[in-house]
């Protein structure tokens, strides 16, 4: 049986207690769907992490022209100054 | 004036270049049928409120004599899913509402260079996380043909802002049939390109080893075209292939002599409904008329797509979406009553009351499928049977140039049919889900239409960067399925 809460914990998300027995109920019958992968025979199968074979390019690492800092603060939820602000966490 | 929404692309920029409407014409009509039918449809999110006037600078230039690109005077709907400059950009999730981004997809930038005018951007499932449409949070996009039903998804404003004559074409992306699902619940072309052919920069990253943004149209050649102007190879993705792009769309041959097709056995099993069994059956014949061979493959773990697909996708979701956390954008709970305990809580309380419960119900699975104790039996598994699903269809297409399946089992469902059961849902993307596990090129093409009148698509399979094959089978298909209603109001 999967422990949501505890899943929910490790991906930071917090749920309600409806929420935890309706995730509980559908990942169960999700995962037990899924327990058919067992049955195939993957000895020595590499596992494919990306599908096609593209050797990857890698550009130089140069400097490139970018907005100022104004426009990476623009979005932000909560500024002070040039400076994202959050509220006290310790 | 006679009806431009009912155009095509490329007519439209034909058009436009021999004076016989400019660009602000063709523009406004558009946005005068959104205006008009998308309290209806809720294709569109937002409209751009600069549309006009990058339209009118159109018209500026071509009287100056400037050269105009191969989408001038078009429009162009965006899904949400894709950044644009200076316009605001949520993935239809309460997480990003008001996120206006300081740059532009490398999509986003080539249309645009091409000449697209960007019209408005699409509703879609939030981070793309869904096939009909039903978890955005600007709400339920309606299949123009039946309001009750779903235009599928996650690309579903895309589809049906087309055939509902909002924009003559649009944008999707497809991570495990995100485009070609809603195209032919929706009766448009979709097109999902080999991994590695279109630039993911700038896209909002749901499942990295699997997205792939495609078009949307009314023909199969607007789609090629369009797939010309937006694939190439990108400095900022290094994933995308130096091979050439070819002229897809002048290239385009309907004569099929010498080409094999093939039938993957196991898509076309007993649960595939009648009318849409008659139509790729029908399609079958047509393909076969136009000169090609028609040959059995198959696919025989096409069963394991499903785990595989939900297991690896939601994995790199639960990685790729870990990035919002509410400190330098999106939403931030109010902490002002009651301040967080510590900075996990101040994560959690920001990512739970902004993500829907879709989103967080497919990061709770793929976080439990890489966690400790738990990645070997799952994430690595299913990666390991993604290897033998690749194989498969290396094996078929030994045998055939391109494969022809039905898209999906069912034409387009009803709103809420599939709401209360995930797992239903997830299974309706069983034919969809392998190609974009093994990186492959496909595309849905409108084919036929339900006795109720709703349209089926034809799902069209080529190998890694062979997209001609695929679009050549699809003119075949499209010019013997003229007889296929194209609009559901005329």
């Amino acid at each position: 049986m999967i422990d949501v809460n505890k899943v929910a914990e490790l991906a930071r998300l917090k749920i309600t207690e409806k929420e935890g027995q309706d995730y509980s109920n559908q990942l169960s019958a999700i995962l037990k769907h899924f327990e058919m992968l067992e049955a195939v025979d993957t000895k020595d199968i590499e596992p494919m992490v990306t599908p096609s074979e593209i050797e990857l390019s890698f550009r130089e690492d140069n400097a490139t022209e970018w907005s100022n800092a104004e426009t990476a603060l623009d979005q932000a939820p909560e500024k002070a100054g040039r400076l994202f602000k959050v509220p006290p966490v310790v | 004036m006679e009806n431009i929404i009912y155009k095509n692309a490329i007519d439209l920029n034909a058009d436009f270049i021999s004076g016989k409407h400019t660009a602000v014409e063709i523009t406004q009509a558009f946005l005068d049928q959104i205006e008009k039918e998308n309290k209806t449809i809720n294709a569109f999110v937002r409209t751009n409120d600069k549309a006009l006037k990058v339209a009118a600078q159109q018209d500026a230039d071509k009287l100056a004599g400037k050269d105009l690109g191969p989408l001038a005077g078009v429009p162009i709907g965006i899904k949400e899913m894709f950044c644009t400059e200076g316009l605001e950009t949520t993935a239809c999730s309460n997480l990003l509402k008001g996120f206006v981004p300081p740059y532009s997809a490398t999509v986003v930038k080539k249309l645009e260079t091409a000449g697209a005018i960007i019209i408005g951007k699409c509703n879609q499932d939030e981070f793309a996380m869904g096939s009909s449409n039903e978890n955005s949070c600007y709400g339920d996009v309606k299949n123009p043909w039946n309001i009750e039903h779903v235009p599928g998804g996650s690309s579903g404003g895309s589809a049906a802002a087309v055939v509902a004559g909002m924009s003559p074409i649009t944008m999707g992306t497809d991570t495990g049939g995100s485009i070609r699902q809603p195209a032919h619940f929706c009766g448009v072309v979709g097109v999902k390109p080999t991994y590695g052919r279109v630039s993911r920069y700038g896209i909002i990253a749901f499942a990295s080893s699997l997205d792939q943004a495609g078009p949307f149209s009314k023909t199969v050649k607007e789609s090629a075209l369009v797939c010309e102007v937006i694939s190439g190879q990108d400095p900022m993705d290094g994933t995308t292939s130096s091979l050439p792009v070819p002229e897809w769309s002048k290239n385009i041959s309907a004569d099929l002599k010498g080409m094999k097709v093939g039938l993957p056995k196991e898509y076309f099993s007993d649960a595939i409904e009648a009318d849409v069994k008659e139509a790729v059956d029908k399609s079958i014949e047509w393909v076969k008329a136009a000169g090609a061979e028609i040959v059995e493959v198959s696919l025989p773990n096409t069963h394991l797509s499903i785990p595989v697909y939900y297991l690896v996708a939601t994995s790199e979701a639960s990685s790729n979406l870990s990035r919002y956390d509410g400190v330098r954008y999106g939403q931030r709970s109010d902490f002002e009553a009651n301040p967080p305990k510590d900075l996990a809580d101040f994560y959690s309380r920001n990512r739970g009351e902004g993500f829907g419960e879709e989103v967080k119900r497919r990061i709770m699975l793929g976080t439990y499928a890489l966690s400790s104790g738990y990645f070997d039996a799952y994430y690595k598994k299913a990666c390991q049977v993604r290897r033998v699903l690749k194989n498969d269809f290396e094996e078929a297409f030994k045998k055939c140039d391109v494969l022809l399946s039905p898209v999906a089992t069912t034409p387009a469902f009803k709103i809420n049919e599939k709401t209360s059961d995930p797992l239903a849902m997830y299974l309706n993307d069983i034919y969809t889900t392998s190609t974009n596990l093994a990186g492959l090129p496909g595309m849905s093409v409108p084919c036929g239409m339900t006795k109720s009148g709703l349209p089926i698509g034809l799902q069209l399979t080529a190998s890694h960067f062979e997209e001609q094959k695929m679009f050549n089978v699809a003119q075949a298909v499209e010019d013997a399925a003229d007889q296929v209603k194209r609009w559901p109001n005329g």
